[in-house]
């Protein structure tokens, strides 16, 4: 069993040891409650408003976190290789995602384009859930991980429209949608609180720590009860999709993985990045890349690929994904 | 009182399409509009419901605008070029307003 450096030196923990850690964490709990009371349709519901405020919150957190980390550690020639490197796989995924859906389901071409968008995007809250199961393990990551995130966003929108595009006749891409797309709220708090980070170091963290590290756990709770309530609807909403179509939200998370853990290595990221950009890999959007469909590939049907990231891909990767790539970042 | 025949415009459609819908109804110097947020709903597209949303998709804005009829189909032409093939309805309706000049 191969020992990771994740642990104290004689913790020898299995697969299925820090599997089962991190399914009775109280995040994954209240992920799991939160699903729990959308599959039995518990009236249960977090306001719209306080649902943005909290993920408003949590990027901030980890943006300013991580901007700080960046300015302790500094920066090397390794940062701007993982940013390459995650914009390349943001790009390569979708084109390794879409003739995988259209030889083994009978989706439309815009169908598939759509979900290789998302699919070679990334899911900020699954890389928050990484993040923090990281430090709760005590385990360092490279600070810049959140602006490799950021900037894994958008490439897989373009991808998309190119790979759709004998259907696209009619696309409504503009210049606005690329606008909306790179200052979407999330990019903005994300990036902004990066910079804001790094430009105030480890003072500003220190004087505003109260703020965006002691609270950081019980809220990311909170939103992740909220993400279980979302994710229980967007099962009961996938209900009809296709078993192949299910299989790919299985699947693809762990191809995604695997190229993005074998990036991760050859670019000489720490076990922590190599864990971090493995889940990001892995991960499927279902907040920017969607809203970007809806305008650029309208034909594209939202009640496809939101449940299939949402309800499949993102519980997938909460619960076993997160896991196994960490186990795996720590083995190797 | 008097009482003038209008065009209520009603527009429901899917959020990530209501910046341009708005920017439409201002470029025809439309003379004023309401936003109105969408609880929940279903359509052939499957159902959404506005609580715990994070992102844009999945939840539905409603717009309404009162125009002369005059005007109803400047109006009407680039909203149904927009929202053809989106997720959304457009309907007329004719009401009666009390201060004719403000349409």
């Amino acid at each position: 069993m191969p020992q990771g450096w994740l642990w104290e030196p004689g913790d020898t923990k299995t697969m299925g040891e820090l599997a089962l850690t991190n399914l009775t964490s109280p995040m994954i709990l209240f992920f799991v409650l939160g699903l729990l009371a959308a599959l039995t349709r518990s009236d249960l519901t977090i306001p719209e408003a306080i649902a943005k405020g909290l993920a408003i919150y949590l990027m901030l957190a980890i943006g300013f976190k991580g901007g700080a980390g960046v300015a302790e550690h500094g920066v090397d020639a390794t940062l701007i290789m993982a940013l390459l490197a995650g914009i390349i796989l943001s790009a390569v995924l979708p084109v390794i995602a879409f003739p995988l859906l259209t030889w083994t389901t009978r989706l439309s071409r815009v169908d598939a384009a759509a979900i290789a968008a998302c699919y070679g995007s990334i899911s900020i809250v699954t890389f928050l859930a990484a993040a923090q199961a990281l430090e709760t393990a005590g385990v360092a990551y490279e600070g810049y991980m959140v602006a490799i995130a950021a900037a894994m966003e958008t490439p897989p929108i373009m991808v998309a429209l190119w790979l759709a595009k004998d259907t696209t006749a009619g696309s409504t891409f503009d210049r606005t949608v690329l606008r909306e797309v790179f200052l979407n709220g999330s990019i903005v708090v994300l990036v902004g609180s990066f910079v804001i980070g790094w430009v105030t170091g480890t003072e500003g963290l220190e004087s505003i720590s109260a703020f965006v590290v002691d609270p950081f756990k019980g809220i990311l709770c909170l939103f992740l009860l909220d993400m279980g309530l979302v994710a229980g609807r967007g099962m009961r909403e996938g209900k009809n999709l296709s078993a192949p179509v299910v299989a790919f939200g299985i699947y693809m998370p762990l191809i995604g993985a695997a190229i993005g853990f074998f990036v991760a290595q050859l670019i000489g990221l720490s076990p922590g990045g190599v864990a971090l950009m493995t889940t990001l890999a892995a991960s499927g959007s279902y907040i920017a890349v969607p809203a970007a469909m809806r305008v650029a590939l309208p034909d594209a049907k939202p009640s496809i690929y939101l449940p299939l990231s949402l309800g499949v891909t993102f519980p997938f990767n909460l619960a076993v994904g997160i896991p196994i790539y960490i186990y795996a970042a720590s083995s190797f | 009182m008097e009482t003038f025949l209008k065009k209520r415009i009603e527009i429901m459609v899917e959020t990530p399409l209501m910046s341009r819908v708005i920017a439409i109804l201002d470029d025809l110097g439309v003379s004023g509009y309401t936003v109105m947020p969408a609880v929940a709903g279903r359509g052939k597209d499957g159902s959404w419901h506005r609580d715990g949303q994070v992102g844009r998709v999945g939840s539905v804005v409603q717009i309404l605008c009162i125009v002369d009829g005059t005007r109803e189909n400047d109006v009407l032409e680039p909203l149904f070029r927009l929202v053809s093939r989106q997720i959304g309805i457009v309907t007329v309706s004719d009401v009666r307003v009390v201060r004719s000049d403000q349409f």
